[in-house]
């Protein structure tokens, strides 16, 4: 379990994978033939998923190992492209008249100049890269369902132009940029020069504005500049974190940050983290990601799953040892827990599946932020459990929403009533990845379990224990009645599921057998990589008792079994109409009503818009967190003064 | 390397002789809990009917009535409705199993609201009008019961520091002392588990529902059988759960438990059916001012003691 120095990044596995992306990214950008973006995509993605797993294998056990880079040129050259970047966001601001994204802009290349050439010379660290097991898992994560993700994406966009023509064909620019997101990504993952993760961020940011204003609507412009400018608010901490460190001589190097603590780090981590809550689209800022899914669907899954929102957790749990125990965590994770709160009832009342999916995204972000605010080893463990099992469910429902908007024709709720006889296939994909999302013994739910057992040994835990009962009921509510709705048997209907590609269904599939594979292998996970991490941190592990284990893996194994049963249920009964009241109705559910006329049986889900509607709430969340975030700056001012 | 507490701490009775132990009283339970329910049903019927002033059934007429089922002819709305029932009574009889073999009582939680979701799952299969109600109110009622449940639990722990049910029952603390609010949160949600009036909204053992029979409404025969099963399982779950807070004294533990249930059958003959969101507001506001104030005062003494 030693730490080790290692020459030779240039060759190295963590090199190929900030790099490998981008180069599939340029290559994209060239190539206008169908098919063979098809194959370079898909060659792409299985290297960079088969490397990922590679890195898994080679750094398992190896602890932490640094890479020694020279800053130059690496350092100049994405100092270069950081100002690039600017003058682009710049170009946009003026063409689209977004005076905010400027004046955001402007403030951040100043602020950056300023840390360039006034006060980080001669600071320049060695260690710039760095390989430990939470980089792992995010890399598998970005690695695995992120090219996944882009795999499904080669044939949803092929439908998507054809079902929009009156859209600009402009895939050659979406799939550099959805490669760009994943380069930068690993760079995120694997940068331990807070500067340069500082430029990954912002390649992030940069690259999801893109992918949202994708169709160049006017709605999509309007959306993918609250997004721009939200993360670039965010960003404007981050800069400010650079300089604090570079003005008290804090030294950029995220492992001796973390180690050194104190205020010299308290106040980095602070603003790192309000960057972390933009990003990861908390109150008051989680209407950029709602907007966000006017993009297309694969690009939802990738902001909601693998990257993106991810970034902003993946900082936020890094610096989590240095928030435990002060007043600027508690302030983080009471954000995160009343977004996780108010997002999960929101989810109730809405019927669009895209934003029911987005908000259950920003509460389950909302949980691993409370916990990484508490930042004891205990609610680490379960953010890192978050973090991986909601990728896993969020990617596959997803897609599989995509799927379905393109057979049926609507992402509405109530128009996937019976969707188990229109595709059956889909519908028990969606129906696995909400059990995922929700139901024991799925991953998502073995980590709230974790975060309850965390909070509750945490000073002033109680509060979250109890924000998280109240919200994991709200969860139950609009994860089953959505699940109602597909499992529904309305009158026989015509199979609408042949015309799914076969790319589509190879990354449904795959991301299934995921959602019950990563619940299998959890104890594993969190034994080889998760536990050998917190313990290099904390000292300290946490783990489930090995009954639980065994009996939780009961529990999924009769769930695999008990749907034998159909088999037997087919047989033997008489199948009569339902129960009308006495009404006589025909097999198509239609009955003659009121003064003579024909009328059809509709259902519909409870949306409770009076107690739980979006306005209604966010007028709550948005406001509290913002006093949140207020104490939390005070907190940490005052913190700064006395010291 | 390094060791964590569970790898080498052995609590309750979960090792060696203990673990066998706890597979018998998961077994006594599967066995013994649809007698012991269905004989509380009988006693159920018999106190509501004096209450009344009806005389009332045999005492074993739920058994009779179950027994009867079993023999119906098996109609069907559709196929897949049985496949949800039998996961609903898998589940219930699995966390009951669990709760009675000493096991995790979150996990116990988790594992009785997946049965539930199964029942309501069933529900909504039928694609038919009642039960399509009677699903969305159940659901209701699950997001209105499932916060004070964990909130008890997450009680005992603190005052027991454990969250096996084995451990709890075995703590020499009189529990009800220091989770009065948090038992009085579960008895006000306990109408609702046992399907009583004024909280019987998604389907109800009287005759006079507004909804037919609400989440039941399309299941017969055999299927509606094991519903019943499922609910005397679920029942003897319920009331083992209520026996926790008294644990330290099996006596007064027993005495309570009947205390409640007659209780229970007094509000269930005394109040007329509420609407879904009074029961949905009230059950809420019962947790958070009893569950929040209970848990308060717990971590203000927790820290005293510390």
């Amino acid at each position: 379990m030693s730490n080790g120095i290692l020459e030779g990044f240039w060759l190295d596995l963590v090199f190929f994978l900030i790099l490998f992306p981008f180069i599939a990214a340029i290559v994209l950008l060239l190539i206008k033939a169908d098919n063979v973006r098809s194959a370079v995509v898909g060659v792409s993605a299985l290297l960079i998923a088969a490397v990922s797993v590679w890195l898994l294998v080679a750094y398992a056990t190896s602890g932490t190992v640094f890479f020694p880079v020279s800053p130059e040129p690496l350092g100049e050259l994405m100092f270069l492209i950081g100002m690039g970047i600017a003058v682009f966001i710049l170009y946009m601001g003026f063409r689209y008249k977004n005076y905010i994204a400027i004046a955001l802009t402007l403030i951040q290349s100043a602020m950056l100049v300023y840390f360039e050439f006034g006060i980080s010379h001669g600071a320049a660290p060695e260690n710039n890269f760095f390989v430990d097991q939470f980089s792992i898992i995010m890399a598998l994560i970005i690695g695995i369902i992120g090219s996944l993700i882009c795999v499904y994406a080669v044939s949803y966009m092929k439908d998507f132009h054809h079902h929009h023509p009156e859209l600009k064909d402009r895939r050659r620019t979406f799939f550099f940029i959805m490669f760009v997101f994943l380069a930068a990504m690993f760079g995120l993952v694997f940068a331990n020069n807070l500067g340069w993760l500082f430029f990954f961020w912002e390649v992030t940011t940069l690259s999801s504005f893109l992918l949202i204003g994708y169709t160049g609507t006017d709605e999509a412009i309007k959306n993918s500049f609250l997004a721009l400018n939200m993360n670039l608010l965010g960003g404007l901490a981050f800069a400010g974190a650079l300089i604090w460190l570079a003005l008290t001589g804090g030294g950029m190097e995220l492992d001796k940050l973390i180690a050194t603590g104190g205020i010299i780090a308290l106040v980095p981590a602070v603003l790192i983290s309000f960057a972390g809550i933009t990003k990861a689209a908390q109150f008051p800022f989680s209407s950029w990601l709602v907007g966000a899914m006017i993009a297309p669907t694969p690009v939802s899954a990738l902001l909601h799953s693998s990257t993106m929102v991810k970034a902003g957790v993946y900082v936020m749990v890094r610096f989590a040892p240095v928030l435990q125990g002060t007043t600027p965590g508690y302030m983080i994770a009471l954000v995160g827990g009343f977004t996780f709160l108010l997002a999960s009832a929101i989810a109730i009342s809405q019927s669009n599946a895209k934003k029911v999916l987005a908000y259950s995204t920003i509460a389950n972000l909302g949980l691993i932020v409370a916990c990484a605010g508490i930042g004891t080893y205990e609610a680490i463990w379960a953010a890192i459990l978050l973090i991986i099992f909601h990728a896993v469910s969020k990617s596959l429902l997803f897609l599989c929403v995509g799927t379905v908007e393109h057979q049926v024709g609507s992402r509405d709720i109530e128009d996937m009533n019976g969707l188990i006889t229109r595709m059956p296939k889909v519908a028990v994909m969606m129906l696995i990845g909400m059990a995922g999302m929700f139901l024991a013994p799925f991953g998502m739910l073995i980590s709230k379990w974790a975060a309850i057992r965390a909070f509750i040994d945490a000073p002033f835990g109680v509060i979250f224990v109890i924000i998280l009962a109240f919200g994991s009921a709200l969860t139950v509510f609009f994860w089953a009645k959505w699940m109602g709705r597909l499992i529904s048997v309305p009158p026989p209907v015509e199979n609408a599921e042949r015309r799914v590609s076969r790319t589509e269904w190879l990354v449904l599939s795959f991301l299934a057998g995921l959602v019950v594979l990563a619940t299998v292998l959890f104890p594993l996970i969190s034994s080889y990589l998760v536990e050998p991490w917190l313990f290099a941190i904390y000292g300290q592990v946490t783990r489930l008792a090995q009954e639980n284990v065994a009996i939780m893996l009961i529990m999924l194994f009769l769930l695999m079994v008990l749907p034998v049963s159909m088999l037997h249920y087919r047989k033997n009964q008489r199948q009569l109409k339902p129960y009308m009241g006495g009404m006589t109705t025909t097999s198509r559910m239609h009955f003659t009503g009121a003064i003579g006329i024909d009328r059809e049986v509709t259902l519909g889900n409870y949306y409770l818009e009076n107690y739980f509607g979006e306005h209604k709430l966010s007028k709550i969340g948005v406001p509290l967190c913002i006093i949140l975030l207020a104490i939390m700056f005070a907190g940490v001012a005052v913190a700064g003064l006395v010291h | 390397m390094y060791n964590t507490p569970s790898d080498h701490v052995c609590r309750g009775r979960r090792c060696g002789v203990g673990a066998l132990m706890s597979i018998i009283y998961a077994l006594l339970f599967l066995l013994l809990a649809p007698v012991a329910g269905g004989l509380i049903a009988g006693i159920d019927r018999r106190i509501t009917a004096r209450m009344q002033g009806r005389v009332g059934p045999p005492i074993l007429q739920p058994f009779y009535d179950v027994g009867k089922l079993f023999e119906k002819e098996k109609v069907v709305v559709t196929n897949s409705q049985n496949f949800y029932v039998l996961c609903y009574l898998v589940f219930i009889a699995l966390s009951g199993a669990m709760f009675f073999g000493g096991g995790d009582l979150l996990l116990v939680i988790f594992a009785f609201t997946l049965a539930h979701v199964f029942l309501v799952l069933g529900a909504y299969a039928s694609n038919s009008p009642y039960s399509h109600v009677g699903a969305e109110r159940e659901l209701i009622q699950l997001m209105a019961c499932e916060p004070i449940i964990i909130l008890a639990a997450v009680g005992m722990y603190m005052v027991t520091k454990s969250f096996y049910v084995a451990d709890i029952a075995a703590t020499k603390i009189p529990l009800i002392v220091f989770i009065p609010g948090l038992f009085a949160g579960f008895v006000y949600i306990l109408t609702m588990k046992l399907r009583k009036s004024p909280f019987d909204l998604s389907t109800s053992h009287h005759a006079h529902q507004e909804l037919v029979k609400g989440v039941t409404t399309e299941f017969s025969g055999s299927t509606l059988g094991s519903i019943e099963i499922a609910h005397w399982y679920e029942a003897i779950f319920l009331l083992g759960f209520v026996y926790l807070f008294f644990s330290w004294s099996p006596v007064i533990a027993v005495i309570a438990i009947i205390i409640i249930y007659v209780f229970e059958i007094l509000i269930d003959n005394t109040f007329a059916r509420v609407k879904w969101p009074l029961a949905l507001k009230s059950s809420w506001l019962v947790t958070a001012v009893l569950g929040i104030l209970n848990l308060a005062v717990l971590y203000i003494i927790g820290g005293f003691l510390k």
